[in-house]
Protein backbone atom coordinates (compact mmCIF):
# COMPACT_ATOMS: atom_id res chain seq x y z
CA UNK A 1 0.00 0.00 0.00
CA UNK A 2 1.46 3.10 -0.91
CA UNK A 3 0.80 5.80 2.05
CA UNK A 4 1.73 9.23 -0.27
CA UNK A 5 -0.75 9.14 -2.84
CA UNK A 6 0.55 10.47 -6.37
CA UNK A 7 -1.42 13.18 -7.13
CA UNK A 8 -1.44 15.34 -10.98
CA UNK A 9 -1.49 18.92 -9.87
CA UNK A 10 -4.90 20.01 -10.53
CA UNK A 11 -5.40 21.72 -14.13
CA UNK A 12 -9.02 23.13 -13.17
CA UNK A 13 -9.35 25.86 -10.19
CA UNK A 14 -12.95 24.84 -10.06
CA UNK A 15 -13.41 21.25 -9.04
CA UNK A 16 -16.62 20.05 -10.15
CA UNK A 17 -16.58 16.55 -8.74
CA UNK A 18 -17.05 17.05 -4.87
CA UNK A 19 -17.16 13.96 -2.88
CA UNK A 20 -20.12 15.01 -1.11
CA UNK A 21 -18.94 12.82 2.65
CA UNK A 22 -16.15 15.24 3.47
CA UNK A 23 -12.95 15.21 4.78
CA UNK A 24 -14.22 12.43 7.82
CA UNK A 25 -14.64 10.09 4.89
CA UNK A 26 -11.34 10.78 3.53
CA UNK A 27 -9.68 9.89 6.86
CA UNK A 28 -11.37 6.86 7.06
CA UNK A 29 -10.42 5.44 4.28
CA UNK A 30 -6.70 6.39 5.31
CA UNK A 31 -7.40 3.85 8.64
CA UNK A 32 -9.27 1.23 7.15
CA UNK A 33 -6.47 0.13 3.67
CA UNK A 34 -5.38 -2.72 4.88
CA UNK A 35 -1.97 -2.01 7.17
CA UNK A 36 -1.15 -5.81 7.31
CA UNK A 37 0.41 -5.00 3.46
CA UNK A 38 3.04 -3.33 5.65
CA UNK A 39 3.77 -5.52 8.80
CA UNK A 40 3.40 -8.94 7.33
CA UNK A 41 6.87 -9.29 6.24
CA UNK A 42 6.51 -11.09 3.56
CA UNK A 43 8.44 -8.21 1.47
CA UNK A 44 10.15 -5.49 1.84
CA UNK A 45 7.88 -2.40 1.51
CA UNK A 46 8.11 -0.59 -1.48
CA UNK A 47 6.58 2.18 -2.31
CA UNK A 48 3.62 1.84 -5.01
CA UNK A 49 1.41 -0.71 -6.09
CA UNK A 50 1.01 -3.84 -3.35
CA UNK A 51 -1.83 -5.84 -5.02
CA UNK A 52 -3.93 -7.09 -1.84
CA UNK A 53 -3.25 -11.06 -1.76
CA UNK A 54 -5.18 -14.35 0.12
CA UNK A 55 -3.81 -17.36 0.40
CA UNK A 56 -6.08 -20.18 1.36
CA UNK A 57 -5.76 -23.81 1.66
CA UNK A 58 -7.24 -26.89 1.44
CA UNK A 59 -6.81 -30.94 1.73
CA UNK A 60 -5.12 -30.68 -2.19
CA UNK A 61 -4.37 -27.35 -3.12
CA UNK A 62 -3.48 -23.93 -2.09
CA UNK A 63 -5.15 -20.90 -3.47
CA UNK A 64 -3.69 -17.43 -4.25
CA UNK A 65 -5.91 -14.78 -4.93
CA UNK A 66 -4.63 -11.24 -6.03
CA UNK A 67 -6.90 -8.21 -6.31
CA UNK A 68 -5.22 -6.62 -9.84
CA UNK A 69 -7.83 -4.72 -11.53
CA UNK A 70 -7.71 -3.29 -15.48
CA UNK A 71 -4.97 -5.43 -16.46
CA UNK A 72 -4.78 -7.73 -19.38
CA UNK A 73 -4.26 -11.35 -18.98
CA UNK A 74 -0.47 -11.19 -21.01
CA UNK A 75 0.86 -8.38 -18.18
CA UNK A 76 0.62 -10.60 -15.27
CA UNK A 77 3.35 -12.83 -15.11
CA UNK A 78 3.39 -15.40 -12.76
CA UNK A 79 6.31 -17.43 -11.41
CA UNK A 80 7.31 -20.29 -9.00
CA UNK A 81 10.85 -20.99 -7.63
CA UNK A 82 11.60 -23.15 -4.96
CA UNK A 83 8.24 -22.79 -3.27
CA UNK A 84 7.66 -19.25 -3.41
CA UNK A 85 5.67 -17.82 -5.80
CA UNK A 86 6.08 -14.57 -7.36
CA UNK A 87 3.11 -12.34 -9.32
CA UNK A 88 4.10 -9.36 -11.06
CA UNK A 89 3.62 -7.17 -14.13
CA UNK A 90 2.87 -3.14 -15.28
CA UNK A 91 0.03 -1.23 -15.56
CA UNK A 92 0.69 0.91 -18.32
CA UNK A 93 -0.71 4.66 -18.13
CA UNK A 94 -3.59 5.13 -20.64
CA UNK A 95 -2.80 8.65 -22.21
CA UNK A 96 -6.06 10.62 -22.47
CA UNK A 97 -4.67 13.04 -25.02
CA UNK A 98 -6.65 16.06 -25.08
CA UNK A 99 -8.09 15.65 -21.58
CA UNK A 100 -7.15 17.92 -18.26
CA UNK A 101 -7.11 15.89 -15.21
CA UNK A 102 -9.08 16.55 -12.43
CA UNK A 103 -7.91 12.85 -9.75
CA UNK A 104 -5.55 10.71 -10.57
CA UNK A 105 -5.83 7.94 -7.77
CA UNK A 106 -5.17 4.71 -9.80
CA UNK A 107 -1.89 3.54 -9.68
CA UNK A 108 0.15 3.25 -12.72
CA UNK A 109 3.46 1.20 -13.20
CA UNK A 110 5.10 -1.90 -11.86
CA UNK A 111 3.99 -4.18 -9.27
CA UNK A 112 5.44 -7.19 -7.52
CA UNK A 113 4.53 -9.81 -4.73
CA UNK A 114 5.76 -12.57 -3.67
CA UNK A 115 4.45 -15.39 -1.17
CA UNK A 116 6.84 -18.39 0.22
CA UNK A 117 4.17 -21.50 0.00
CA UNK A 118 4.19 -23.89 3.54
CA UNK A 119 4.36 -26.91 1.63
CA UNK A 120 5.60 -28.35 -1.90
CA UNK A 121 3.62 -27.87 -4.85
CA UNK A 122 3.30 -29.64 -7.99
CA UNK A 123 4.92 -26.69 -10.43
CA UNK A 124 3.25 -28.54 -13.53
CA UNK A 125 -0.15 -28.30 -12.34
CA UNK A 126 -0.47 -24.75 -11.46
CA UNK A 127 -3.24 -23.24 -13.09
CA UNK A 128 -4.35 -19.03 -13.20
CA UNK A 129 -7.81 -17.77 -14.30
CA UNK A 130 -8.46 -13.99 -14.34
CA UNK A 131 -11.64 -12.55 -14.00
CA UNK A 132 -13.49 -9.63 -13.09
CA UNK A 133 -10.17 -7.83 -11.93
CA UNK A 134 -9.19 -10.77 -9.21
CA UNK A 135 -6.53 -13.38 -10.33
CA UNK A 136 -6.78 -16.81 -9.31
CA UNK A 137 -3.90 -19.02 -8.77
CA UNK A 138 -4.29 -22.77 -8.06
CA UNK A 139 -1.48 -24.65 -6.91
CA UNK A 140 -1.99 -28.26 -6.18
CA UNK A 141 -0.31 -30.04 -3.35
CA UNK A 142 2.12 -32.64 -4.24
CA UNK A 143 1.73 -36.18 -2.86
CA UNK A 144 3.65 -36.03 -0.16
CA UNK A 145 2.68 -33.18 1.10
CA UNK A 146 -1.12 -33.99 1.63
CA UNK A 147 -2.25 -34.53 4.97
CA UNK A 148 -2.39 -38.22 5.67
CA UNK A 149 -4.41 -40.30 8.30
CA UNK A 150 -2.54 -41.84 10.49
CA UNK A 151 -4.62 -45.23 12.41
CA UNK A 152 -4.45 -45.60 15.77
CA UNK A 153 -4.60 -49.09 16.70
CA UNK A 154 -5.17 -50.30 20.27
CA UNK A 155 -3.96 -53.59 21.31
CA UNK B 1 -15.93 6.51 13.64
CA UNK B 2 -16.98 4.14 11.28
CA UNK B 3 -20.75 4.04 12.61
CA UNK B 4 -21.03 7.89 12.56
CA UNK B 5 -19.78 7.25 8.73
CA UNK B 6 -22.00 4.88 8.17
CA UNK B 7 -24.80 7.03 9.02
CA UNK B 8 -23.72 9.76 7.01
CA UNK B 9 -23.54 7.71 3.53
CA UNK B 10 -27.27 7.39 4.21
CA UNK B 11 -27.99 10.88 4.49
CA UNK B 12 -28.94 10.08 8.07
CA UNK B 13 -31.28 7.34 7.96
CA UNK B 14 -31.24 4.24 9.74
CA UNK B 15 -30.24 1.35 7.85
CA UNK B 16 -30.12 -2.10 9.68
CA UNK B 17 -27.79 -3.79 8.18
CA UNK B 18 -24.88 -4.65 10.34
CA UNK B 19 -22.55 -7.06 8.12
CA UNK B 20 -22.75 -4.21 5.55
CA UNK B 21 -19.37 -2.14 5.03
CA UNK B 22 -18.54 -0.13 1.85
CA UNK B 23 -14.84 0.78 0.92
CA UNK B 24 -14.60 3.95 -1.81
CA UNK B 25 -12.96 2.47 -5.13
CA UNK B 26 -10.34 4.53 -6.52
CA UNK B 27 -10.77 7.20 -9.25
CA UNK B 28 -9.09 8.66 -12.35
CA UNK B 29 -11.41 11.67 -13.52
CA UNK B 30 -10.63 13.41 -16.98
CA UNK B 31 -12.19 16.22 -18.54
CA UNK B 32 -11.92 17.16 -22.26
CA UNK B 33 -14.14 19.38 -23.93
CA UNK B 34 -16.81 17.67 -24.83
CA UNK B 35 -17.22 14.89 -21.75
CA UNK B 36 -16.02 13.70 -18.72
CA UNK B 37 -14.19 10.39 -18.36
CA UNK B 38 -14.28 8.65 -14.85
CA UNK B 39 -12.89 5.51 -13.99
CA UNK B 40 -12.95 3.68 -11.14
CA UNK B 41 -10.94 0.29 -9.60
CA UNK B 42 -13.49 -1.90 -8.32
CA UNK B 43 -12.00 -5.92 -8.75
CA UNK B 44 -14.69 -8.68 -8.11
CA UNK B 45 -16.95 -6.43 -9.70
CA UNK B 46 -18.67 -7.46 -12.76
CA UNK B 47 -21.92 -5.82 -14.51
CA UNK B 48 -24.34 -8.00 -12.40
CA UNK B 49 -22.81 -6.35 -9.31
CA UNK B 50 -22.90 -2.75 -10.63
CA UNK B 51 -25.67 0.15 -9.38
CA UNK B 52 -24.96 3.38 -10.71
CA UNK B 53 -27.75 5.97 -9.67
CA UNK B 54 -28.27 9.53 -10.85
CA UNK B 55 -30.39 12.13 -8.72
CA UNK B 56 -30.40 15.81 -9.56
CA UNK B 57 -26.80 15.89 -9.49
CA UNK B 58 -25.59 13.06 -7.32
CA UNK B 59 -24.15 10.09 -8.51
CA UNK B 60 -23.77 7.25 -6.40
CA UNK B 61 -21.62 4.12 -7.59
CA UNK B 62 -21.75 0.66 -5.69
CA UNK B 63 -20.18 -2.25 -6.70
CA UNK B 64 -21.07 -5.34 -4.96
CA UNK B 65 -18.66 -7.98 -5.17
CA UNK B 66 -18.99 -10.92 -6.94
CA UNK B 67 -16.38 -12.93 -4.89
CA UNK B 68 -16.63 -17.15 -5.46
CA UNK B 69 -15.92 -18.81 -2.28
CA UNK B 70 -12.69 -19.99 -2.27
CA UNK B 71 -12.69 -23.89 -0.37
CA UNK B 72 -10.49 -24.63 2.10
CA UNK B 73 -8.92 -22.88 5.24
CA UNK B 74 -7.72 -18.70 4.68
CA UNK B 75 -4.23 -18.88 6.09
CA UNK B 76 -3.32 -15.24 5.15
CA UNK B 77 -5.70 -12.04 4.09
CA UNK B 78 -5.41 -8.93 2.59
CA UNK B 79 -8.30 -8.68 0.74
CA UNK B 80 -11.68 -7.24 2.44
CA UNK B 81 -15.05 -8.04 1.94
CA UNK B 82 -16.83 -5.09 2.09
CA UNK B 83 -18.55 -3.74 -1.19
CA UNK B 84 -17.32 -0.49 -3.04
CA UNK B 85 -19.23 2.96 -2.91
CA UNK B 86 -18.57 6.56 -3.81
CA UNK B 87 -21.06 9.60 -4.25
CA UNK B 88 -20.01 12.20 -6.41
CA UNK B 89 -21.92 15.91 -7.00
CA UNK B 90 -21.62 16.21 -10.42
CA UNK B 91 -21.09 19.24 -13.04
CA UNK B 92 -24.40 20.21 -13.70
CA UNK B 93 -23.42 20.96 -17.46
CA UNK B 94 -23.28 17.29 -17.84
CA UNK B 95 -25.91 15.73 -19.50
CA UNK B 96 -27.04 13.10 -17.35
CA UNK B 97 -29.51 10.91 -19.91
CA UNK B 98 -26.15 10.66 -22.33
CA UNK B 99 -23.73 8.73 -19.60
CA UNK B 100 -22.74 5.63 -20.59
CA UNK B 101 -20.69 2.94 -18.62
CA UNK B 102 -17.94 -0.28 -19.35
CA UNK B 103 -16.83 -2.81 -17.12
CA UNK B 104 -14.16 -4.31 -17.62
CA UNK B 105 -11.80 -6.90 -15.49
CA UNK B 106 -13.17 -4.50 -12.36
CA UNK B 107 -12.69 -1.57 -13.75
CA UNK B 108 -15.66 0.45 -14.29
CA UNK B 109 -15.63 3.42 -17.12
CA UNK B 110 -18.12 5.78 -16.76
CA UNK B 111 -18.02 8.79 -20.15
CA UNK B 112 -20.22 11.59 -19.19
CA UNK B 113 -20.96 13.91 -22.02
CA UNK B 114 -21.48 17.54 -21.41
CA UNK B 115 -25.00 19.27 -22.77
CA UNK B 116 -24.43 20.77 -25.92
CA UNK B 117 -25.23 24.31 -24.56
CA UNK B 118 -22.21 23.71 -22.15
CA UNK B 119 -19.20 22.82 -25.00
CA UNK B 120 -16.84 25.86 -25.33
CA UNK B 121 -18.01 27.44 -28.36
CA UNK B 122 -16.08 29.97 -30.47
CA UNK B 123 -18.20 33.42 -31.24
CA UNK B 124 -17.22 34.50 -34.33
CA UNK B 125 -16.99 38.09 -34.89
CA UNK B 126 -19.22 39.56 -37.94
Amino acid sequence: MALIRWHRPETARWDPFRQLSSLHSEIDRLFEAPLSALTAGLQPFTSGWSPALDLHEDKDNFTVRAELPGMKKEEIEISLHDGVLSISGERREVKHEDSGVHRSERFVGHFQRTLALPSAVDADKVKATYEDGILTVTLPKTEAAKPRQIQVKTR
Amino acid sequence: MNAVAEREKTNGTQVLQPERTYVAPEVNIFESKDQYVLEAEMPGVNKEGLEITLQDNILTITGHRADQPIGGEPLYRESRKADYRRVFELDPGIDGEKISARVDQGVLTLTLPKAERVKPRKITVA
